[in-house]
């Protein structure tokens, strides 16, 4: 499927295995279950390892083990569903994870903004409408902030409020500019 | 009081386009009413029964002359010439076209305000002591702080999607005229030994299905890490609040469940890890906003107020106004007034669009340019000049907004209810009145004293029934309208929350029931200096079951 990340959609690199499939020798991304399981022979393979949290796993036992993963999946089963915005958020600003982090699941396009603010920076949505938003560059841009967030790299405090932020480089998908450079943070 | 510099203006506006754009998505067909619903909400759209409810901010209950002039203006063009005030110190107007709303929160963006977060299951607005910068009772002015975690809290990126809503509420004086441990932050601005700022933090109150107290979880936080710990309680209520539930969804039941010991260990864990770097609330920065709500330029040469001794010596209607509606002020020769928004018979809360403009009048005038919602529904003129009270109680009388009943068994607060809201199991709103014009009496009132009567038409409580002296929920009974009468409920320092007294009345006889609680206790009061409440703690509530329930058994 394919993943809007950076300037556009690119195709997905990454294959989710099942916990009980055997291991590819490409990229993959599996469960926390599965991870916590095959600790040692997972971290002693050289393909490049991901990891897919489902909604209300949290990131406890594997706060030594974030930069073995190249790519982070945060599964949002449904829009209305906040818990993923404080696990992208630890991620990036106390676990300092620098891989990718991914938004997967039912998103619509109105989130794009939060969920870029918060540190995801790639999208694999469902939603049609997001996908379309994405595609055309509809999402709608918010410049100020009422706080600070996971993008402090990348937004200016303007001050004499220190809460204050404004994004000075684009958020994904929106209109007319030239996209965030896929790397984030 | 504060005031958008050109980075808020852009916010608004931003956002503005932002809603605006999701109207036109959902009028277009693009958006369902299942997607469109958390959008609208996050900007306080609700469909209520006949029409779509626009709930307008007003943060911790502060308007302008020309805030109040352009929502009596949004009455006439958009609604049918009236608003509502709403338990949240917001105001809302129920009649309004959804092809609107753009146009509507344009106007209002004009003049600083905005619909953002008045509903939805985020950081709601932001309430505080009405009496906040005025009250003879204050320790410190809490709006400052008000106004700072309003700022943080809008459109958080972490906090936008909350297993259900989220309510923050302020004081900075003894006495809680904002029920704060009624709600999920109750924060108490206060000094410590050193008189350093700081905050008593109470989590996890709340009213609706399961109703709670919340629980003190710091006695004080320091004032530089404000932002940090509500953000610790945030995230914790965020990742563990339960979302398998939305009647188990509010973070009273975390705390429930969690229990006292546990949940504090969690907020003080998280708090510890949180990096507190870019959210330190520096004292400067505090001074800044404080600047906003620096006391208006009150004249202090206070020599007596001829005009008002002697309106008090030749007008009863005035004097028992005054007695009723006025509360001591900080500044001798001031006075806070209440503006009752609960004439006999009326529907609580309701003001039309020549009320409005007339307060707009007189706070220019008289009040320093402010007024106050108060979350009991009501009104609050803050800075009024004892020496100006005659001519402001003649300008509020002719406007038919000098009722004086303050506090008083007519002073009802009541939620929409069936007449308008779509979750509504029975009407509030003809309870009220039908109440009001039993207790119409002045002299009737004046002999039972203090005495507040809440009603909610369903288990939500909007209409702060659990924390009413006497407190009344409408109920469905197989199709018809019922009413269960909770006694002994309090939102302020002593909270509690009201028990059943026992089955529940009719729409007709809940009236009579009432009217026999209030005659039970004018009978069983030991003078009458001990108002209901305090009667009722004394004796409980088997008397009160008694005179209800006796003969019918």
């Amino acid at each position: 499927m394919a993943i809007f990340k950076g300037h556009g959609f690119i195709e997905d690199e990454w294959a989710i295995v099942a916990d009980d499939a055997p291991m590819p020798a490409a990229s993959a991304v599996i469960s926390k279950a599965r991870f916590v399981a095959e600790r040692e022979a997972l971290t002693a393979r050289n393909a490049p390892l991901g990891l897919i949290l489902r909604s209300g796993e949290t990131l406890n036992g594997l706060e030594e083990d974030l930069e073995r993963f190249g790519l982070i999946v945060l599964d949002i089963p449904k829009y209305t569903d906040g818990r993923s915005y404080s696990t992208a958020r630890l991620l990036r600003e106390r676990y300092k994870y620098t891989g990718e982090l991914r938004a997967s699941g039912d998103v619509l396009r109105d989130q794009i903004m939060f969920l870029h603010r918060v540190g995801f920076d790639a999208f694999d949505v469902t939603h049609e409408g997001t996908i379309a938003a994405l595609r055309d560059g509809k999402i709608r841009l918010v410049h100020n902030h009422y706080q600070p967030a996971a993008r402090e790299d990348e937004e200016a405090a303007p001050g004499p409020r220190p809460w204050l932020r404004v994004s000075r480089r684009n958020v994904p998908g929106a209109p007319h500019e030239t996209g965030i450079d896929g790397g984030g943070i | 009081m504060y005031r958008y510099d050109e980075f808020d203006h852009d916010l608004v506006r931003e956002r503005v386009a932002e809603f605006s754009d999701q109207v036109a998505r959902r009028l277009s067909g693009e958006l369902t009413e299942d997607q469109f619903k958390p959008l609208r909400l996050m900007n306080g759209v609700y469909l209520q029964l006949h029409a779509y409810m626009l709930r307008i901010a007003v943060p911790y209950g502060t308007l302008s002359s020309r805030q109040m002039r352009k929502l009596a203006h949004i009455a006439r063009t958009y609604d049918r010439d009236y608003g509502h005030f709403t338990t949240r110190q917001n105001l809302q107007f129920n009649w309004i076209k959804l092809e609107e709303v753009p146009k509507i929160l344009s106007e209002l963006a004009e003049v600083e305000m905005h619909c953002i977060q008045t509903s939805g299951n985020c950081i709601r607005n932001i309430s505080a002591d009405h009496f906040a910068g005025a009250s003879a009772d204050e320790i410190i002015d809490p709006r400052s702080y008000a106004e700072i975690l309003r700022q943080w809290s809008s459109l958080h990126p972490e906090f936008s999607l909350l297993p259900r809503k989220f309510k923050l509420a302020l004081i900075g004086a003894p006495k809680d005229r904002a029920a704060i441990q009624v709600h999920d932050i109750g924060l108490e601005v206060k000094r410590n030994d050193a008189g350093e700022l700081g905050f008593a933090v109470w989590v996890g109150g709340g009213q609706g299905r399961t109703p709670m107290i919340a629980k003190k979880v710091r006695d004080f936080l320091p004032e530089a890490d404000l932002i940090a710990y509500v953000e610790a309680i945030l995230r914790i209520y965020n990742q563990q609040g339960r979302r398998d539930n939305k009647f188990k969804a509010r973070i009273k039941i975390l705390v429930h469940e969690m229990g006292e010991e546990e949940i504090k260990a969690a907020i003080e864990r998280e708090f510890a890890a949180i990096d507190k770097s870019n959210l330190v609330l520096p004292r400067d920065a505090v001074e800044r906003i404080e600047r906003y709500f620096a006391p208006p330029p009150f004249d202090t040469r206070f020599n007596g107020a001829p005009a008002f001794d002697r309106a008090r010596r030749t007008d009863a209607a005035f004097t028992s106004f005054v007695e009723r509606n006025v509360h001591p002020h900080k500044m001798p020769g001031y006075a806070i007034v209440t503006v009752s928004l609960k004439p006999i018979g009326g529907i609580p809360g309701d003001m039309t669009s020549a009320q409005m403009e007339a307060i707009a009048d007189i706070i220019e005038q008289y009040s320093f340019d402010e007024v106050r919602v108060s979350h009991e529904q009501n009104l609050v003129l803050p800075h009024v000049k004892l020496e100006d009270l005659p001519a402001v109680y003649a300008r509020l009388h002719a406007a038919d907004l000098a009722t004086a009943n303050y506090g008083l068994v007519t002073d009802i607060i009541a939620c929409p209810g069936l007449d308008y809201c779509s979750l509504a199991n029975a009407r509030s709103i003809p309870i009220a009145q039908r109440l009001s014009e039993r207790f119409a009496d002045p002299a009737r009132q004046t002999d039972i004293g203090d005495l507040k009567i809440k009603i909610s038409g369903c288990i939500n409580a909007c209409g702060h029934h659990h924390v009413g002296h006497i407190g009344i929920l409408g109920v469905d009974r197989k199709g018809e309208e019922f009413y269960q009468i909770t006694l002994g409920g309090s939102g302020d320092e002593t909270c509690s929350i009201g028990e059943i007294v026992g089955k529940g009345f009719s729409s007709e006889g809940v009236v009579d029931a009432v009217e026999t609680i209030v005659d039970t206790y004018l009978k069983l009061r030991e003078s009458p200096h001990e108002d209901f409440l305090a009667a009722y703690r004394r004796v409980g509530e088997a008397p009160f079951q008694e005179a209800l329930y006796a003969h019918a058994a």
